[in-house]
């Protein structure tokens, strides 16, 4: 019964989706009140007959309702119930489930937050997010339906794949979808602004802090899916190039790019087209991104198999959505002028050079990751690897980095470059200390020029509010009331960028992990860089789903004892299916990490890293997810009508 | 620019979208009729001669080019590093591949000299010769997809079979063996 209803919840949830395509975009179009006014309800109404869908398949897994066959196939009655529940999102239909749900929530909160908004733009953004929930509700309901029945049901499911059985990776897609399709929002507004044929600094000012909950989401969903492929695949790196881990990473690249070209549409009214086009090109990453992954075409480890007949619906959905709004953007873009004029150095330029920057590396990651797909059509196999993508990715970093602090310091509209440089000599400085004494310290260019960087984006980034407060050039009380007066969107700005600092360095320190892989005896010793790692026992272990080989491993350093960890090889009984439980032991500025390989002789084979910084990788991403959302607090995105908004707008641009 | 360039160069995503997607569309329809599988890891290099190349030897052994691997072959030809937990894995099969009198050539990749060295103490060597490929600029021309990875050259230098991942006996039983009557 309850599947029924969940079944019937999703088909209301299609009819309003339709409705909301419909009515909201031609009332805009009429000019009808009535009609603009029923967008908001329709968004709530497709968002609650969703969450009443999802809350049923929820229901079905929790009760172990193996007449469902995607509960039949994805779960089983053994399985903690934390992974019962995340199992649902962990599987082809019930993603897509999740997606549409995110989607519909991203179209309620316009209605529940937009009430200052314009109702015809608020009428047009929901409705074009209405256009593409029912494209892929459509999609759920007809093709990818995870309510079908399975009769009769089997005794037990066949489980979930253990590898997703996993704390890091139940949270994980939750959260990167969120990012994903909360750039549906920004997309939504660029549509919209074409249908109206306007853009202006209201609208930046609308855009920004969709597109900074969207990105702080995203940077946070990327940061979760690197450390569980860090901790859970047991291979000791952070990120592998694999075409799952680009298609996040490129609409990350893209929605960052967008974060700040908004900044400069909001501010002076430039770059109009530029930021449609992102906004456009970032959600439409994000759609190939999460639907070119499922569609099986990439060979990857995270692909779900699904039919090539579901990919066909999928690709003719995402030719409808990209297509149609690129086709648009050809014809209606002309119309958008800029109005703001800046100098090549200001800072404008340097957003538009990190603009260049920053697409140029997702142009790259994106040839990187699409080429063997290209070669294939053309008859020919061949892969690109991490070679590659460090090869190219890195030398453009370089000017990325470089600019980023200065420009946080230029002027807007005309500056001069020296006088900025002046105010960041001390930061110039320490990072050459930086780098020199890391040089001298380990003989390794790329390690140096990493601290160095890292060192360079943290006190760059403090340069801003250093400059904002005139700290160390008025008295320190006078400094601290400075420092109560600023808006929040400095000290986000500025704790982001200090964040990619933090990751740099943790990226920088894993160029120095040491790693050795042993054979050994229990009651014997491994060396590695000084830890000696004793191998105390090995036994065998049970869990709720799975027996386990656990090695009982006791780690000293010159004799001073840090930890035992219990690095394991678990096998899945039902899915037959054997992973290795890596063991870390993590003091903030170095991991011990250990996996268990197989047996040979009675010896295990074991993995040891000493990984210095990597927890800093995660915590530096954390850092500017953390960013994000402080800026998200500024009173300045939160208040006053349009029209007030945009006499504020002037006001602060004269301030600045 | 003229309002006619403008437009142009506005419908250029569209252009680049449009050839994405239908790049995607043949592939998918490939896949439909099983002409084409996203899973089989590329051999470009089955069927064609050993590639050039020249790679200093592991200390104290000498090192090998092209020429000495066609004067010696058939041999198999492996690819190893001592970061690599699934090479570990394999010595056990290498080693009784190497007792069945089968001449291994072992290709040291990325890796530094004294590591691998130290790897061959631990588990065993079955090389007759090994050669150092630190910047893993050979591997490049075998067209490697990881470690270990394993070719068997034939009498005449070609590249018969490559083996992406350990060796199991499972492997050796149903691919190598028959290719090795064949070849040998």
């Amino acid at each position: 019964m309850i599947p029924e209803l969940g079944h019937f919840a999703l088909a209301l949830a299609v009819a309003i989706a339709a409705a909301q395509a419909v009515l909201p975009l031609w009332g805009a179009h009429e000019r009808d009140p009535r009609l603009m006014a029923a967008a908001p309800g329709l968004a709530l109404g497709q968002m609650i007959a969703l969450l009443a869908s999802y809350a049923c398949l929820i229901w079905s897994a929790v009760v172990d309702d193996f007449s469902v066959y995607n509960i039949a196939e994805n779960s089983s009655s053994t399985k903690p119930l934390l992974y019962k529940i995340t199992g649902t999102w962990g599987n082809h239909e019930g993603s897509i489930l999740l997606w549409c749900l995110i989607l519909a929530v991203c179209g309620g909160a316009v209605g529940l937050f937009g009430r200052r908004l314009p109702s015809p733009l608020r009428a047009r953004v929901i409705g074009v997010l209405g256009c593409v929930s029912a494209g892929f509700l459509l999609f759920t309901l007809t093709a990818s339906n995870p309510f079908t029945r399975l009769w009769p049901p089997p005794i037990n499911g066949h489980d979930m794949n253990p590898l997703l059985q996993d704390p890091g990776l139940a949270f994980h897609p939750p959260v990167l979808y969120s990012g994903y399709i909360g750039f549906s929002i920004p997309f939504a507004f660029a549509i919209a602004a074409l249908l109206e044929g306007r853009v202006d600094a209201a609208w930046g000012r609308w855009v920004r802090p969709w597109t900074l909950a969207a990105w702080s989401l995203l940077t946070g969903g990327i940061a979760l899916g690197s450390w569980w492929a860090y901790y859970e695949l047991g291979w000791g790196g952070y990120w592998f190039w694999d075409p799952v881990e680009n298609a996040s990473l490129l609409p990350w690249l893209a929605g960052t790019a967008l974060l700040h070209s908004a900044i400069v549409v909001e501010k002076r009214e430039a770059l109009k087209i530029w930021t449609i086009l992102l906004a456009i090109g970032t959600f439409s990453l994000s759609l190939c991104g999460t639907f070119l992954v499922r569609s099986g075409i990439l060979n990857s480890v995270h692909a779900f198999a699904v039919s090539p007949t579901r990919g066909v619906f999928i690709l003719v959905l995402l030719a409808l959505v990209i297509g149609s709004s690129l086709v648009l953007f050809a014809f209606r873009a002309p119309a958008m002028a800029p109005t703001g004029i800046f100098a090549p150095i200001s800072r404008e330029g340097t957003l538009v050079l990190n603009n260049v920057l920053l697409c140029s590396i997702c142009a790259v990651v994106l040839t990187g990751t699409t080429y063997p797909l290209f070669s294939a059509v053309f008859g020919e196999k061949l892969s690109v690897g991490p070679p590659y993508f460090e090869l190219t990715v890195f030398p453009l970093c370089i000017p990325l980095f470089a600019a980023m602090s200065v420009g946080q310091v230029l002027p807007w509209k005309r500056a001069a470059l020296w006088p900025a440089l002046r105010r960041l000599w001390w930061a110039a400085l320490a990072a050459a200390v930086v780098a020199a004494v890391v040089a001298f310290g380990v003989h390794h260019a790329l390690t140096a020029l990493g601290f160095g960087a890292a060192a360079w984006l943290i006190l760059g980034a403090l340069a801003e509010p250093v400059q904002r407060l005139r700290l160390f050039r008025v008295p320190f009380s006078h400094a601290r009331a400075r420092a109560a007066a600023q808006p929040m969107a400095v000290w986000g700005s500025a704790i982001a960028h200090a964040g990619l600092g933090v990751t740099v360095a943790g990226i920088a320190g894993m160029t120095l992990a040491m790693h050795l892989i042993v054979a050994v005896a229990p009651g014997h010793t491994a060396h590695l860089d000084g830890y000696d790692f004793t191998l105390l026992d090995l036994h065998d272990a049970s869990g709720p789903n799975y027996t386990a080989r656990v090695a009982d491993l006791r780690i000293t350093h010159h004799g001073q004892e840090i930890a035992t960890l219990h690095p394991m090889r678990r096998h899945f009984t039902i899915q037959n299916q054997t992973t290795a439980d890596t063991a870390i032991q993590t003091n903030g500025f170095r991991d011990l990490y250990t996996v268990l390989g197989g047996e040979r002789d009675g010896k295990a084979i074991l993995r040891l890293n000493v990984n210095p910084l990597a927890p800093w990788i995660w915590f530096g991403a954390l850092v500017m997810a953390c960013g994000g959302a402080l800026s998200l607090a500024d009173r300045r995105l939160r208040i006053g009508a349009p029209a007030r908004r945009r006499r504020e707008a002037a006001v602060y641009g004269a301030a600045e | 620019m003229t309002p006619l360039q403008r437009r142009a160069l506005l419908l250029a995503p569209f252009g680049f979208a449009a050839i994405g997607g239908s790049a995607m569309w043949v592939l998918l329809e490939r896949l439909r009729d099983g002409a084409y599988d996203p899973h089989a890891v590329p051999d470009p290099m089955v069927g064609k001669p050993v590639p050039h190349f020249a790679l200093p030897g592991l200390q104290p052994g000498s090192g090998f080019d092209t020429a000495e691997v066609l004067k010696h072959a058939p041999l198999l030809l492996n690819f190893f590093a001592s970061w690599c937990l699934p090479c570990a894995q394999e010595a056990t099969e290498l080693m009784r591949l190497k007792q069945r009198g089968l001449p291994i050539w072992g290709v040291v990749y990325k890796d530094k000299p004294d590591a691998a060295a130290a790897f061959l103490k631990q588990n065993g060597n079955p090389y007759r010769r090994v050669a150092v490929d630190e910047p893993g600029r050979v591997a490049i021309d075998f067209g490697l997809y990881g470690v270990p990875e394993t070719y068997l050259v034939d009498r005449q230098g070609i590249l018969r079979w490559r083996w992406a991942g350990g060796l199991s006996p499972s492997v050796v039983r149903d691919w190598l063996t028959p290719l090795l009557k064949t070849y040998t």
